[in-house]
């Protein structure tokens, strides 16, 4: 019973940036595929900023996902942030700045829109004070 | 007495003490790392406020120009690619300290402060001739927000240029000591969030500014 038990997570806690074990090769690999993947990311972020052949009003949405893809490949790839349970700790304290992260983004975004709604248009505003 | 009546009277009914994979505190290197991770977690939540200020910001130019004038995509692809492989090399100088080899370690942290230079000096470029143009931070509450954001993180890069230099001087005067080890392990952290920030910079900056 009580080896069973020590078998569940017998993995020690990972640092922020370490990697589990691995070969010279396999880690230079793990950073190959991250710039790769960064680059190809990049470019079809700068091509899709510029071009005509995509519909004009998807295009902020889309330099927007692959940000957020290439944030996640730089995370996975050269900081070692996995979703392994030896690096639980990490993640937590990942998905809580995340979520201050958006709070504050997504909030001031919401609240200047609305204000900037509710606001009378400014020569309204320049004749009642006179 | 059974295992489960053994861990009640030693009040962990749950298990939860077994299922620890080791007893005691863990071990310095990972609750540096931890620690600075946190850092890095409280940096990006000030640069989200930055970033807020400068969506909310982004149309007003009071009159001046605007990012589709002032912004030149060419450069910021060129700077991208530069910070991009610091970030590279400055993995390959991680995989360089773990097998403890001084020289590639050297080389690779050498590549990594000349590509971080050549990225400060383009953006430092830039910067002036904003400035010499008349679009400096004073001109709009625009370029305010755009000074703020993107100086913050060129001030970072600075300096992680510096703290890149002294883990050169560091492991060339003491060797791959423990100590040493974490410094370099903060330093990686550090050298990639700056990465994953200016990622955001290009992207919500520049190619998102650059539509307005």
């Amino acid at each position: 019973m009580s080896d069973e038990v020590q078998g569940f997570d017998n993995r020690a806690d990972l640092a922020p940036g370490d990697e589990e074990e691995a070969s010279i090769g396999s880690r230079l690999l793990g950073y190959v595929t991250g710039l790769g993947l960064a680059v190809l990311l990049t470019a079809t972020s700068f091509f899709v900023a510029g071009t005509d052949l995509v519909w004009q009003p998807s295009i902020p949405v889309a330099i927007i996902v692959l940000a957020i893809a290439q944030m996640g490949v730089h995370l996975v790839f050269f900081l070692h942030i996995t979703t392994g349970a030896d690096n639980t700790n990490n993640i937590l304290a990942l998905a809580f700045g995340l979520l201050i992260v958006f709070l504050v983004i997504g909030g001031s975004l919401w609240i200047m829109a609305n204000l900037n709604h509710n606001m009378m248009p400014m020569d309204q505003l320049m004749r009642m004070q006179r | 007495m059974t295992d489960a009546t053994m861990a009640y009277a030693d009040g962990d009914p749950h298990h939860l003490r077994s299922a620890v994979a080791h007893v005691g505190p863990a071990s310095k290197r990972i609750v540096t790392g931890y620690g600075f991770w946190i850092f890095i977690l409280s940096d990006m939540v000030m640069f989200s406020a930055f970033f807020a200020t400068y969506a909310v910001l982004l149309g007003q130019t009071a009159g001046g120009p605007g990012g589709r004038e002032l912004f030149d995509l060419r450069n910021v692809a060129i700077e991208t690619g530069f910070l991009l492989a610091s970030s590279f090399t400055c993995g390959l100088a991680t995989i360089a300290a773990g097998v403890r080899s001084k020289i590639w370690f050297q080389i690779a942290m050498a590549v990594t402060c000349v590509f971080g230079l050549a990225f400060l000096t383009i953006e430092g470029r830039e910067f002036a001739s904003l400035v010499a143009r008349g679009a400096g931070p004073t001109r709009s509450a625009f370029l305010s927000a755009f000074f703020t954001l993107v100086g913050c993180h060129g001030m970072h890069v600075s300096a992680g240029e510096l703290w890149l230099l002294t883990m050169m001087a560091q492991v060339f005067a003491k060797g791959f000591r423990a100590d040493i080890q974490r410094r370099i392990l903060c330093f990686a952290l550090f050298w990639h969030a700056l990465d994953i920030i200016w990622v955001a910079v290009f992207s919500v900056v520049y190619l998102l500014g650059s539509a307005i």
